[in-house]
């Protein structure tokens, strides 16, 4: 670590030319670059900490927390495909590729999944053995770069995935830097070993909504019509983007806030581009109720998951399911204490590190390293990802019977109070003590 | 069985769906007819795509998006134009399109071969990973944009930003190019790549001098980024 002044009296540190601030600008100057890291935003925004659950008392009727049924299983894609999926938990994991991931710890994001009943989901760089033979229900993602892409693994997927875009970079592309670009790595993507990999912001056929539709229509004829196809977009119009994809024939709406994370993007489009999960959702429940399609195409939400109380309340929102993959990551031990000398030398430390774009991660997950690969045991990986699931379950269904319902997805907005102004405008639910929700019913209550 | 013995299924879209074709096509990777014959497909959608199987198909007309979209060891020959995303991330196989194709021909294509007759409209070999894509005709512009295998020859012209990000992908363009995308530059002309050429031209059957043709490839400049290299990005 640098040697940092110990701030006291007399020294005032600037609120607009903070330490990382400084820092951020003698860095850039030196290299003359911008900030590319892994992780979500660091930025505080208005999030699922800023809302509160009614629980049942006189007026509601709650349920008994460790005796009655409050059932958590929920079915994705039955709009049109054959085999709908069927999850056990409303907690599915995001994608997150080989590549970005060791192939140890996407065969434990496999492990974890399938032990709890839920599903997980490729990434960009195409589907490994280790997560096919590991994971019983796998969405396998379509997206720009069609890195891997073939008919094969698009017909022994349980779900196709057509990804227009990360909360963490609405309208950006991906990079997969040449220092994690191993031969398996170059193989799978069909590209030179060691070189940067560049993933496009655009598909390469297709430019619309009027496109996609048909595209959509080619991933049907292809798969025999068997499979849900599920449309990922970036939050940033959801009302409009829903709408398309609804319109576009997508079986499940997965929205992702700008605080989802990703493998390896410029800081300054983590921190700036996107709308938060909280604001995001209430614009997309609105467009699938104005099309009388809400419950009929499945919303899946995601950006920031990281307890049964965040489920609890984007469920309440109106969405059939999460989805987490940073919190997945740090499950499985990604930024774990007992590493803690090793991030330091990577200029980091536990808690903080999140350059998995290099490929050094002293956990063994967001490497390609064969040395620190082999740190990470993916049995015990996935344990630990089923316990963190499970455990988050238990969370969502106490807060669910607490408030009355026998089904996590019978939350409400009703069962929902804002502690912000700005968080109830976004979520669309009274601030807590009042009937004010600020931009629907004005501000004379 | 004898090529007298064979028979040849005929489908007519104008009365059958095209989920009927594609699932009897998709069936016959387990057996059943191999020769076919689509008739009427007046500009559908997706026609053969997903195909798992050496069969040999013909058809009569136009097609629509992303015909024989994936093909895996199909040989297929249409007797018309194409749609955009003709034979999308193709796998194996031959497609030989005797008029024009929209853009994104081949787009993403792994293996196999695919043949225009006519013109190819833009972003043609769009992210090619492996396919080798034969122009008698112009392509339009983006050809190439990001090509990571395989070859394109362009008998005729090429427009704008060719083989703009390209990475190992190998050009040859007979006419003249409106303009080389980031990173693409003319290169010269190796045993290898006249042999690769030759064999191209005579397995897509056109009959031109590969002595009339330039190459083009990556200056591989932007295969790690570099920061005095930010006037390119």
């Amino acid at each position: 670590m640098t040697n940092e002044p110990t701030p006291g009296a007399g020294m005032r540190e600037s609120a607009l030319f903070d330490r990382n601030v400084i820092h951020e600008i003698q860095r850039k100057a030196r290299e003359g670059i911008y900030d590319i890291r892994g992780f979500g935003a660091k930025r505080k925004v208005p999030h699922f900490d800023d809302l509160l659950l009614l629980g049942a008392s006189v007026s509601r009727y709650p349920l008994e927390g460790y005796r009655e049924r409050c059932n958590t299983a929920v079915t994705l894609g039955t709009r049109y495909a054959k085999n709908p999926i069927e999850l056990e938990i409303p907690i599915t994991i995001a994608g997150m590729s080989f590549g970005a991931l060791s192939a140890q710890a996407k065969e434990a994001l496999g492990r974890g999944a399938t032990a709890v009943g839920t599903s997980t989901t490729t990434g960009d760089g195409g589907m490994t053995e280790e997560e096919r033979g590991h994971s019983e229900k796998l969405v396998y993602q379509l997206l720009p770069s069609r890195y891997g892409m073939n008919p094969d693994d698009l017909r022994r997927a349980d779900a196709i995935e057509v990804v227009i875009g990360q909360g963490a970079k609405p309208g950006g592309g991906g990079m997969l830097l040449g220092q994690k670009i191993s031969d398996r790595v170059a193989e799978m993507r069909d590209l030179p070993k060691g070189i940067d990999q560049r993933s496009s912001c655009r598909h390469p056929d297709w430019t619309g909504p009027d496109d996609l539709e048909i595209k959509i229509g080619e991933l049907r004829e292809i798969t025999d019509w068997r499979v849900p196809i599920y449309v990922k977009i970036a939050a940033s119009r959801p009302y409009f983007d829903v709408a398309l994809a609804v319109k576009s024939g997508a079986d499940v709406v997965v929205l992702d806030g700008m605080e989802g994370g990703t493998a390896a993007t410029q800081d300054v489009f983590i921190e700036h581009v996107g709308i938060p999960i909280l604001s995001a959702i209430p614009e997309a429940v609105d467009s699938l109720k104005e099309l009388g399609m809400h419950r009929k195409v499945q919303l899946v939400v995601s950006g920031g998951i990281r307890t049964g109380a965040d489920v609890a309340k984007a469920l309440a929102l109106g969405a059939d399911a999460v989805s987490i993959g940073v919190a997945a990551m740090i499950a499985l031990g990604d930024n774990a204490p007992e590493y803690q000398e090793e991030y330091e030398k990577l200029g980091s430390g536990a808690g903080y590190y999140d350059d998995w774009h290099e490929g050094r991660d002293p956990a063994g997950i967001s490497t390609q390293d064969e040395e620190l690969g082999k740190r990470f045991n993916a049995e015990l990986g996935g344990r630990r990802l089923a316990n963190y699931l499970r455990a988050m379950v238990l969370e969502t269904q106490t807060l669910a019977r607490a408030c009355g319902k026998s089904d996590v997805r019978n939350l409400e907005p009703e069962d929902l109070v804002a502690l912000t102004i700005e968080a109830a405008a976004m979520a669309r639910v009274p601030l807590a003590g009042t009937k004010w929700i600020p931009g629907l019913n004005g501000n004379t209550e | 069985m004898g090529i007298a013995e064979q028979t040849v299924e005929v489908v007519d879209l104008s009365e059958t769906p095209i989920r009927e074709l594609n699932q009897r096509l998709h069936d016959a990777a387990d057996g059943g007819p191999q020769n076919w014959r689509i008739t009427h497909p007046n500009g559908l959608h997706a026609i053969g795509a997903g195909i798992n199987a050496p069969l040999e198909i013909d058809i009569d007309g136009h097609v629509g998006y992303y015909c024989v979209g994936m093909n895996k060891e199909a040989n297929v020959r249409i007797h018309g134009s194409a749609g955009v995303g003709l034979a999308e991330n193709i796998m194996s196989g031959t497609v030989i399109v005797d008029g024009d194709t929209s853009q994104s021909a081949a787009a993403t294509g792994r293996g196999g071969l695919l043949v225009v007759r006519g013109n190819a409209a833009a972003r043609c070999g769009i992210s090619m990973k492996g396919v080798n894509i034969v122009v008698e005709g112009n392509v339009g512009h983006l050809s190439a944009f990001m090509a990571q295998k395989g070859a394109l020859v362009v008998c005729g012209d090429a427009g704008e930003a060719l083989g703009d990000s390209i990475y190992e992908t190998h050009i040859y363009v007979r006419g003249s190019v409106a303009e080389l995308g980031a990173d693409c530059i003319e290169k010269d002309f190796k045993e290898f790549h006249t042999a690769e050429l030759t064999g191209l031209l005579a397995e897509a059957g056109v009959d031109a001098d590969p002595g009339d043709f330039k190459r083009y490839g990556s200056a591989r400049k932007l295969y790690n980024f570099n920061i005095d290299n930010a006037d390119a990005y």
